[in-house]
């Protein structure tokens, strides 16, 4: 996938593109709003990794003006200014996801997986499957090798969130986020319990383990090979 | 009736004001005072009045008895019957020893002229255009030597009359004085009342976070424009002040996030680089953990400066408490769940406040999560939002080891952990947070006995209820 980066704090921006291109990304980088502009304009790109704050051109503006051009691409936040309205502010300005510095790169790189597979048009599904887990979304049943599963209004919703993004990492703060509508960082692991949970209802007694812990980086549910 | 009503409310308004309680205290001594000139003046000048019509007659009556001396009785008579004859104001009447009228221009002597010396009013009766009038005169009657009797008065009824009609002028008066007092009062509130009501406004304005507003100015430079100026210069220097708090705050979360940003990137570039089976991966793991405590801390802290310097004020949209509640309760109740805690909400109806949906929300996680950490096995917590008069109360009460009441307000100050909770995870900013959370939104949070346990409540004002709440 083709993304760009615009990141003033050079270093910051050096482990950035490093990270991404070890996990198999194509990256461009800028380090100011006008060239980050420039180049999102002129290029493809799959996805935009864009700082809040950028020498002569805002990240707020370089997204504005993208949009005013009617560009599409997703682009992520990064942020190191306070966060209570500036995560509003950021959204309004067309970003589709917001994190703040210091941020783990795991959850960097699991945020743009989810915004660059939202990206691909699916048609509206009424169903998911993840290898014998079937997910009726209109009747909002669950089941799984035939087998009915008795899941609870916000097991379902974590379900259906995990099996849109199957075989792919989604964090405990993206389920926070997407789950709950919640923004800030419970001192507990709460999520872990809520997966534990859910873990037993869908993977007990039976032989493949479909939900999987991504160690320091969140859950991931994929199909048994 | 709504118009009525409004009506009531403006006038009620008027008349609590302090300007027109000082206008009806001025008008009532005014009126007592007006009155109690006007009195002295008008007895006074009575008095002087009735003085002179005594001497007057006194003078007559000298002179009369002079008369009677020199030439007797029939000169006497004659003396009178001339005065009689002038049509003047004199009254006179001149009565034998035997009771018989020897002159005058009265019919009979009043009874009470016989037994009285000295002046004494009486009514008579005089002709006066073909029909019989009754009129007051004022006058002295005295025996002379011989046994005559003699009456001289002057008649004052037309006196008595404009008396009266001064008496009866005077309850008008007063009313009248009262009744324009009263209507000066209530414009002179009623002015007052709408400079004060824009400086209200205006402040109101600015404590619900728009600090760019200003009092407005009028061209009639009064007590009230210095009132405002002197206001507004204020609000520019806490604009200033708020602005340059804001500042801090942004340039702080900057320049730190961005050193521990790169620091957190290099640990984790380490961790991507060491082979799974390195022994140094554990160090990195530990120092990146406690990358992300310190990062947790630091939050927490900016978090709680921007809940204090109102910069979160303009983020406030209108939220239901108890839809928090259940999302929150349902967020934490599997944890409390494995710790065998019953984690009981009490349901109620929509209660919607002015709020920050997402910092009321943490408030509230804060405080389950430490009713669950706090709480042996087996425990029971109670999260409820109830309506009081008050305003709406966000309650979480457990039946834990609760607080000691000394330890109860320290506990809400920064990085204060009591002694026995010190080993256990958490930044000690939790409390402080709700604190601050709860000082944004104006309310209150209390730390009391649920006898055991702890019972913390966010009191949230009326003024941040939304209207239209219904059980």
């Amino acid at each position: 996938m083709r993304i760009l980066v615009v990141e003033d704090d050079l270093e910051a921006q050096r482990y950035l593109v490093n990270g991404l291109k070890e996990a198999g990304h194509v990256v461009d980088d800028a380090a100011d709003g006008d060239t980050g502009l420039t180049l999102a304009l002129s290029r493809p790109y799959d996805c935009a990794i864009i700082d809040r704050m950028l020498p002569k051109l805002d990240g707020l503006n370089v997204v504005a003006e993208m949009r005013e051009h009617g560009n599409t691409m997703p682009v992520l936040f990064l942020s190191a200014l306070s966060e209570v309205d500036d995560r509003v502010k950021g959204l309004k300005a067309g970003g589709d996801d917001y994190l703040t510095k210091p941020y783990a790169f795991v959850e960097l790189l699991a945020r743009i997986d989810a915004l660059m597979r939202r990206r691909a048009p699916a048609a509206v599904k009424t169903k998911l499957a993840v290898g014998e887990l079937e997910l009726d979304l209109l009747t909002r049943t669950a089941t799984r090798e035939g087998q009915a599963i008795d899941l609870q209004p916000r097991e379902f919703r974590l379900l259906e969130y995990l099996m849109r993004h199957a075989g792919q990492v989604v964090t405990r703060t993206m389920l926070l986020e997407s789950v709950w509508e919640y923004h800030f960082d419970p001192q507990t692991n709460v999520i872990d319990v809520h997966i534990s949970r859910l873990r037993a209802k869908i993977d007990k007694g039976f032989s493949a383990q479909l939900l999987h812990t991504v160690r320091g980086a969140g859950y991931m549910i994929r199909a048994a090979k | 009736m709504l118009r009525n009503s409004a009506f009531l409310h403006w006038a009620q308004r008027v008349l609590h004001t302090q300007a027109f309680r000082i206008t009806l205290v001025f008008v009532f001594f005014y009126a007592v005072t007006a009155t109690a000139l006007v009195a002295f003046t008008w007895w006074n000048s009575q008095r002087a009045l009735d003085a002179q019509t005594d001497q007057t007659i006194e003078a007559e009556v000298a002179g009369l008895r002079d008369t009677y001396l020199r030439l007797g009785v029939i000169g006497l008579s004659d003396v009178i019957n001339g005065r009689v004859a002038q049509h003047g104001s004199g009254i006179y009447y001149l009565e034998s020893p035997s009771r018989a009228v020897l002159a005058g221009n009265l019919l009979g002597i009043p009874e009470t002229a016989k037994s009285v010396g000295g002046f004494f009013e009486f009514e008579y009766q005089r002709a006066q255009q073909s029909e019989t009038v009754t009129r007051t005169a004022r006058g002295e009657g005295f025996t002379l030597p011989g046994g005559y009797i003699l009456l001289v008065a002057r008649d004052v009824t037309d006196q008595k009359y404009s008396r009266k009609k001064f008496f009866t002028t005077i309850p008008w008066t007063i009313g009248l004085m009262l009744l324009l007092g009263i209507a000066g009062g209530v414009l002179l509130s009623r002015n007052i009342l709408r400079r004060l009501d824009t400086i209200t406004r205006t402040s109101s304005e600015i404590v619900a976070g728009d600090f760019s507003r200003r009092v407005p100015i009028t061209p009639a430079g009064d007590e009230f424009d210095t009132l405002a100026e002197n206001l507004n210069v204020m609000l520019e220097r806490t604009e200033r002040l708020m602005k340059g708090m804001r500042e801090v705050v942004d340039s702080v979360a900057h320049d730190l996030r961005t050193p521990l940003n790169r620091l957190r990137n290099r640990l984790e570039d380490m961790q991507r680089k060491l082979s799974p089976e390195d022994p140094h991966l554990d160090d990195i793991d530990s120092a990146i953990a406690e990358t992300d405590r310190l990062i947790g801390t630091f939050n927490a802290l900016l978090l709680i400066a921007e809940a204090d310097s109102g910069m979160t004020r303009g983020s406030m949209s209108a939220v239901d408490l108890s839809a928090i509640v259940a999302d929150i309760a349902d967020l934490y109740a599997p944890l409390a769940e494995e710790k065998e805690i019953v984690l009981e909400v009490a349901p109620s109806g929509v209660l919607t406040i002015e709020g920050n949906r997402s910092l009321v929300s943490q408030a509230l996680a804060n405080l389950i999560d430490n009713a669950i950490k706090y709480t042996p096995s087996g425990g029971h917590i109670w999260v409820a939002a109830t309506e009081t008069p008050a305003g709406i109360d966000l309650c979480v009460a457990d039946n834990g080891p609760g607080i000691p009441v000394q330890d109860r307000t320290r506990v809400l100050e920064r990085f204060v952990r009591l002694e026995k909770s010190r080993n256990s995870p958490g930044t000690g900013l939790g409390l402080s947070l709700v604190a601050a959370v709860a000082r944004m939104h104006e309310a209150k949070l209390t730390l009391g006995d649920n006898a055991p346990g702890l019972k913390a409540t966010i009191s949230f004002p009326r003024t941040f209820v939304k209207k239209g709440n219904r059980e």
